[in-house]
C-alpha cells in the first residue's frame, strides 16, 4: 500500500511533465495535422538552457532558490519559444500545402539537426546537476522503515502544471488567439478568408507549445538531475503517445494521456521490469492507435468518400 | 416496376443509414434493372451519395438489405467488404469529386482497374516476375480493352499523359472508362455531368445510352442536370430528406406534385 | 529595397542571437567534477554576423533587380575568408564556406534568369526535366555503372579501403531500394525499416551460433524471418493513416531494439554477438590461410597466393548481387499488377477499393517483400562485420535509409544511388568532417524538402505505353506544352 502510494506520487509527477510536452504535439497536430517530430528536441533544449541558466545565476550570485527557479523558468520559456518559432518558420511554413509526407520528413531532419547541434556545442557527456530543492515531506512511514514521501519539487511540478493547464485552457476558450486557433483547426482556408491571420496563429501555437515544452525541460532537469542531448527523442515519442492516447487535438486529453503514461511507466518500473518500461509505453501507443485511434477524449473521424 | 419473373439486378429494401442522431437515409426501397438507367435525384443533402456509399460498401447500413442478382448468383452487398463488392459482385462506381490516380498515366489508370483479372493471370505476381507467356497475353488483352474504352471516351490520343494533367471534362470521362474496365454488372455514377458544359453533357448522355444498349448492364445515376436525367433515364427515384418521395418513369415523376414541392418549396401548392 | 533587406537581415540576426546565445555562447563543461559554464561569445558574434550576411545576400540576390554581381563577389569573399581567416571553431568555418557557396549559387541562379526571378513552378519543371533526362540517360548509364561495379575490384587502384567503401555504399543502396518499395511505391512512410535489418542480422547470427548453419542457408531464412516480422507487424498497423503509421513503425522498431538489448540470455544483450562466421565460397571453399580440417581454402582451390582481400572482394560481389536482385525485382514488379496496385494505393486508396483492390493484402505484400530484402541486407551486415549489437539498429539508422530514399526522389531507382553517394559516400570521403556528418545530414533533409519536396530526381515514367515510344524527355516537354 505504502509502496503503491509512493509510485502514484512519482507517476503523477512524471505524467505532469509528459502532459506539458504532449500539449505541444496535440495543438500542432490539431491545427496543421502534422506530427512535429522536433518537439521532443525543444524539450531537450529547454533542459539544457535551464542547466545553463542555473549555472549563470549561481555565478552571478542569485542563490535565493524561489527567485532563481522563477528566473530560470522565464528565461527557458523565452528561449525555447524562439526555437519553436524559428523551426516553424524555417522548416514547416514553406511546406504548407505540399504533399503530405514532406513536413514530417522535414521535421525528422530538423530533429536530427537539433540533436547533433546540441551535441556539438554542448558536448555528448551527460550533464549532472546538483539538486536545487532537496526538501521532502514524509507522508507516512511503514513499520519496516519504508517512507512515503513527496518532495517539494514534486509539489511544485504538479502545482505548476495545473496552473499552466488552467491558464492555457482559459486562453483557448476566452481569447482572440484561442478563437483563431479553434477556427484554424476546423478549416484553415475558411478561417483565412474570414480574416484570421493563419500564419500568425500557427506561429503562436508553436511558440506556446515550445514554451510549455521548455517548462517541462526545466522540470526534468530539476527532477532527475542529469540530462544529455538524447533525452528529447524518447521523451518526445512518449509525449506523442500521451497526446494520441488522450485524443489528438484535445487539451484535457493531452493531460490525461500524460498522466496515464506517467503512471504506467512508474508502476511498470516498480512492479515489473525497469528495462521494458519503454516497451510498455510503445505497446500502449500501438494498441491505442489500432483499437481506438481517436484516443480517450478525441472525436471520431469518418472517412470522407 | 419490372414484373419479370427474374429478380431485378439490384434490390434495395428498407435502407436506413444513421450517423449518430442524424438519419441520412430512412427506409428507402427501390429496384434497379439490367439494361436500364435508373436515376436517383433529389435536392442537395437528400441522401443520394449516402445510398451510393452504402451500395459500394464504404458505409455499413444501419438497417436494410441490398441485394445484387445476376442469373442464379446473389450477393448481399451490406455484408461484403468494399473491395469484394467491386471484385466479386462487380459493382463499379465513380466519385462526385473525381478520384483518379493522378500521378499515373491515363492508360495505367485503366490497367489498374483490371487488377483483379491481371492479378490472377500473373499467378499473384509469380508468373509475371518470370515473364511467362500467359501473363503477357493477359496484359495485351488488358491494353486492348483499355484502348476500346479510351476510344469510346475520345482519349486514345492522350493515353500516355499523366491523368492529373487532363482537363476536367476528360478526367470525368476517364473515370467512367476506368469503371467500365472492371467489367461491371452495375455501374454507379455520382453526378457525372457536374461541371460539364452542355456539349459535354450531351456527349455523356450518348455514352451512357451506348453503355446501356451495347454492354447491357444496369446503370445507377445520381444527377442534378435534369436535361440529362430526363433524356436518358428509364426509371427515376426521387429522394428528399433521406426518404423516397416519388418513383416512376421520367415523364410521370416530372409531374408529381410531391417532387415539385421538394424542389420548389411549399408555396407551390 | 536595400533598407527593407537590411531590416530583414537584422531581424534574422536578432533571432540567431537569441538562438545561439545560451547554447553556443555558454558552454557547460565539467571541471573538478562540477559543472561550470564557459563563455564563447566570439562564436556567437561570428554566427550572428554570418546569419546577417547570409540573409542579406539571399534577399538581395533574389530581388528583381538586385545587385547579384556584388552579392556573388561578396559570397566568394566569405568563402575565401572561410579558408584563410582563423575562425574560432571548425564548425563556424564550415558554416561560412557552406553559407557562402549557397548564397553564391543563389546569385548565380539570379544572374542566369536575369529577366526575372524563377517562379516555383518553373523551377520545379526544370528539375523535373533534369530528372526525366537522367532517367533517359540511366538506360545507358545503368549498364555501364553495373559493369563498372563488376570490374571495380579488379581495377589497379582498388585497395581494401575503396572496396570497403563500395560494400558500405552498396549496403545502403540495397536498403534504400528495399525501403523504396514501401515508401516510394506503396507510399507508406516506414520509420522503422531498421527493424527488418536487425531481424535479419540477428537471425543469421543466432542460427549460425546455435545450430552452426552456414551463411548460404541462413540468407533465405533471414529474409523469411524478416518478412514474417513484417507480416506480424503489418496486420495491425496497415490500416492506420499516414503519419500514425509512421509513428507506429517507429515504435515497433524501438521495441525490437529494446528487446534485443534486454533479452540477454537469447541475444546476449548490449554486449552483442561476436564471432559470427564469415561466408564460405558457396560451400565449396573457405577464406582462411589455414583452413580447418576437411575444408578447402579458397586460394588453394584457385591456385592463388593467400590474401585477406579475397574475402573482402567476395563480400563485395555478394552485396552487389543482392542489390542488383532488389533492383531488378523492383523494375519488374512496377510493371506487374502488384506494383501498379502499390502506386495506385499511394495515389488514392478509396478509388483502389472501388476497383476491387484489397488494400490490406496489397500493402502486406509490400511490407513483407521490403522486409525480406531488409532481412537479406541484415544477414549480410552480420556476416561482414562478424559482430553485431543492438547499437547498430537505432532509429538514426532508419532515418539514414529513409533519407536515401527521400532525398533521391521517392520511387526513383537512380535517385537512391545518387542519394546514397551523397549521404553515405560524401561523409566517408571527408573523414575530418565526421562529427558534423549527422548535423549536415539533418539540415540536408530539411533543405531538400524545402527545395524539392518530392526528392531530387523525382520523375515518374509510365510503366506501360500505348503509343511507343518517345523519350521521357520529349514526353515531359509535350506535357508541358499542352498542359
Amino acid at each position: 500500500m505504502e509502496y503503491f502510494l509512493q509510485q502514484l506520487i512519482n507517476g503523477v509527477t512524471l505524467g505532469a511533465i509528459y502532459g506539458l510536452v504532449a500539449i505541444g504535439y496535440t495543438m500542432v497536430y490539431g491545427i496543421i495535422g502534422m506530427i512535429n517530430f522536433a518537439h521532443g528536441e525543444i524539450y531537450m533544449i529547454g533542459a539544457f538552457i535551464s542547466v545553463i541558466s542555473f549555472l549563470v545565476l549561481g555565478a552571478v550570485g542569485i542563490t535565493w532558490v524561489p527567485l532563481a527557479v522563477v528566473i530560470v523558468l522565464l528565461v527557458t520559456m523565452l528561449f525555447t519559444a524562439v526555437y519553436g518559432w524559428t523551426i516553424e518558420r524555417i522548416a514547416y511554413r514553406p511546406l504548407r500545402g505540399s504533399f503530405r509526407l514532406a513536413p514530417l520528413i522535414s521535421a525528422i531532419g530538423m530533429s536530427i539537426f537539433l540533436q547533433n547541434y546540441v551535441q556539438l556545442v554542448q558536448g555528448a557527456r551527460v550533464k549532472p546537476v546538483p539538486p536545487v530543492i532537496p526538501q521532502v515531506i514524509v507522508l507516512m512511514e511503514r513499520a519496516d522503515g519504508f517512507k512515503v514521501a513527496i518532495s517539494y519539487l514534486q509539489i511544485i511540478i504538479i502545482v505548476l502544471t495545473i496552473v499552466l493547464m488552467a491558464g492555457f485552457t482559459l486562453i483557448i476558450q476566452h481569447t482572440a488567439l484561442g478563437r483563431a486557433q479553434r477556427a484554424c483547426e476546423q478549416d484553415m482556408k475558411m478561417a483565412g478568408l474570414l480574416g484570421v491571420d493563419v500564419d500568425r496563429t500557427i506561429s503562436q501555437t508553436f511558440v506556446i507549445g515550445a514554451a510549455l515544452a521548455g517548462v517541462a525541460g526545466v522540470m526534468v532537469t530539476m527532477y532527475y538531475g542529469v540530462i544529455d542531448f538524447y533525452i528529447g527523442f524518447i521523451a518526445g515519442i512518449k509525449a506523442f503517445t500521451a497526446a494520441v492516447l488522450g485524443g489528438i487535438g484535445s487539451l484535457p486529453g493531452a493531460m490525461l494521456g500524460g498522466l496515464t503514461i506517467g503512471l504506467i511507466e512508474a508502476f511498470w518500473s516498480a512492479y515489473f521490469t525497469v528495462e521494458y518500461k519503454d516497451v510498455a509505453t510503445f505497446g500502449i501507443l500501438v494498441l491505442v492507435l489500432i483499437f481506438r485511434p481517436t484516443g480517450l477524449l478525441g472525436r471520431p473521424e469518418i472517412e470522407k468518400v | 416496376m419490372t414484373t419479370d419473373a427474374a429478380p431485378a439486378l439490384l434490390e434495395v429494401e428498407h435502407l436506413t443509414q444513421r450517423f449518430g442522431g442524424l438519419v441520412a437515409v430512412s427506409d428507402v426501397s427501390f429496384w434497379a434493372c439490367d439494361r436500364k438507367i435508373t436515376a436517383i435525384i433529389g435536392p442537395n443533402g437528400a441522401g443520394k451519395t449516402t445510398v451510393f456509399n452504402c451500395l459500394t460498401g464504404f458505409y455499413t447500413p444501419s438497417e436494410g438489405r441490398l441485394c445484387l442478382n445476376s442469373g442464379d448468383s446473389h450477393w448481399l452487398l451490406e455484408r461484403m467488404e468494399p473491395y469484394r463488392i467491386a471484385a466479386a459482385a462487380r459493382v463499379a462506381r465513380t466519385f462526385q469529386n473525381v478520384r483518379l490516380f493522378s500521378g499515373m498515366s491515363v492508360l495505367e489508370n485503366l490497367i489498374v482497374a483490371q487488377h483483379v483479372k491481371l492479378m490472377g493471370a500473373s499467378w499473384f505476381t509469380v508468373a509475371g516476375l518470370f515473364g511467362l507467356p500467359g501473363y503477357r497475353k493477359a496484359e495485351r488483352e488488358a491494353v486492348e480493352l483499355a484502348r476500346y474504352w479510351l476510344d469510346r471516351v475520345g482519349l486514345v490520343g492522350v493515353a500516355d499523359w499523366q491523368a492529373g494533367n487532363l482537363p476536367y471534362g476528360a478526367q470525368r470521362r476517364l473515370e467512367i472508362a476506368r469503371a467500365m474496365c472492371t467489367d461491371p454488372r452495375l455501374l454507379c455514377l455520382d453526378e457525372p455531368a457536374a461541371g460539364l458544359n452542355p456539349r459535354e453533357s450531351a456527349d455523356l448522355a450518348d455514352l451512357l445510352t451506348f453503355i446501356r444498349d451495347q454492354h447491357r448492364i444496369g446503370i445507377l445515376l445520381i444527377e442534378h442536370d435534369m436535361s440529362v436525367v430526363m433524356k436518358i433515364s428509364d426509371h427515376v427515384v426521387v429522394l428528399d430528406y433521406g426518404r423516397k418521395i416519388s418513383e416512376g418513369p421520367p415523364a410521370q415523376v416530372r409531374n408529381d406534385p410531391a417532387v415539385i414541392r421538394a424542389y420548389l418549396g411549399e408555396e407551390e401548392e | 529595397m536595400l533598407r527593407s533587406a537590411l531590416r530583414d537581415a537584422a531581424l534574422a540576426a536578432m533571432v540567431a542571437l537569441l538562438l545561439t546565445m545560451p547554447l553556443i555562447g555558454l558552454r557547460t563543461v565539467e571541471s573538478n567534477s562540477r559543472l561550470v559554464v564557459e563563455p564563447h561569445f566570439i562564436d556567437v558574434a561570428v554566427t550572428v554576423a554570418l546569419v546577417f550576411l547570409g540573409r542579406l545576400g539571399l534577399t538581395l540576390a533574389g530581388a528583381a533587380k538586385g545587385p547579384a554581381w556584388s552579392v556573388l563577389a561578396a559570397a566568394l569573399t566569405v568563402v575565401g575568408s572561410g579558408w584563410l581567416l582563423p575562425f574560432p571553431t571548425q564548425a563556424l568555418r564550415w558554416l561560412a564556406v557552406a553559407g557562402g557557396i549557397l548564397v553564391g549559387l543563389r546569385a548565380l541562379v539570379a544572374l542566369r534568369a536575369r529577366h526575372g526571378t524563377l517562379t516555383e513552378a518553373e523551377r520545379d519543371r526544370r528539375m523535373d526535366r533534369i530528372g526525366a533526362r537522367l532517367q533517359d540517360a540511366s538506360r545507358l548509364i545503368g549498364p555501364v555503372a553495373v559493369i563498372f561495379a563488376l570490374l571495380l575490384p579488379l581495377l589497379p587502384f582498388a585497395d581494401r579501403a575503396l572496396i570497403d567503401l563500395g560494400i558500405l555504399l552498396l549496403t545502403y543502396i540495397m536498403l534504400g531500394w528495399g525501403l523504396n518499395i514501401v515508401v516510394g511505391l506503396a507510399g507508406m512512410l516506414d520509420l522503422g525499416y531498421v527493424a527488418f535489418y536487425a531481424v535479419g542480422a540477428y537471425s543469421y547470427a543466432l542460427l549460425a551460433q546455435t545450430f552452426g548453419f552456414g551463411f548460404w542457408l541462413c540468407l533465405p531464412l533471414a529474409g523469411l524471418f524478416a518478412s514474417i516480422y513484417g507480416l506480424m507487424l503489418g496486420f495491425p498497423v496497415l490500416r492506420l493513416r499516414g503519419d500514425y503509421f509512421a509513428i507506429v513503425t517507429l515504435a515497433f522498431a524501438e521495441i525490437v531494439r529494446i528487446v534485443l538489448l534486454n533479452w540477454a540470455w537469447f541475444t546476449n544483450g548490449p554486449i552483442g554477438i561476436s564471432g559470427i562466421p564469415r561466408p564460405s565460397f558457396f560451400g565449396l571453399a573457405v577464406f582462411a590461410k589455414n583452413p580447418p580440417e576437411g575444408a578447402i581454402a579458397f586460394h588453394k582451390l584457385f591456385g592463388l597466393e593467400f590474401a585477406q582481400i579475397h574475402r573482402i572482394i567476395f563480400l563485395y560481389y555478394i552485396i552487389l548481387a543482392l542489390s542488383l536482385v532488389v533492383n531488378f525485382f523492383t523494375l519488374r514488379i512496377r510493371r506487374l499488377p502488384l506494383g501498379r496496385a502499390w502506386e495506385a494505393l499511394r495515389e488514392d486508396e478509396i478509388a483502389c477499393t472501388a476497383l476491387g483492390i484489397n488494400r490490406t493484402t496489397i500493402r502486406l505484400a509490400a511490407f513483407a517483400i521490403a522486409g525480406m530484402f531488409g532481412g537479406f541486407a541484415g544477414a549480410f551486415f552480420a556476416t561482414r562485420q562478424g559482430f553485431i549489437s543492438p547499437e547498430s539498429f537505432s532509429f538514426i539508422e532508419s532515418a539514414i535509409i529513409l533519407a536515401v530514399v527521400v532525398l533521391g526522389g521517392m520511387g526513383s531507382q537512380v535517385g537512391v544511388v545518387v542519394a546514397a553517394l551523397l549521404v553515405v559516400g560524401l561523409p566517408e570521403a571527408f573523414r575530418e568532417l565526421a562529427q558534423y556528418r549527422m548535423l549536415a545530414f539533418g539540415a540536408g533533409m530539411v533543405v531538400i524538402m524545402l527545395w524539392r519536396p518530392r526528392g531530387l530526381l523525382a520523375h515518374r515514367e509510365p510503366t506501360i505505353l500505348m503509343h511507343p515510344r518517345r523519350s521521357a524527355c520529349q514526353q515531359q516537354a509535350d506535357t508541358e506544352a499542352r498542359g
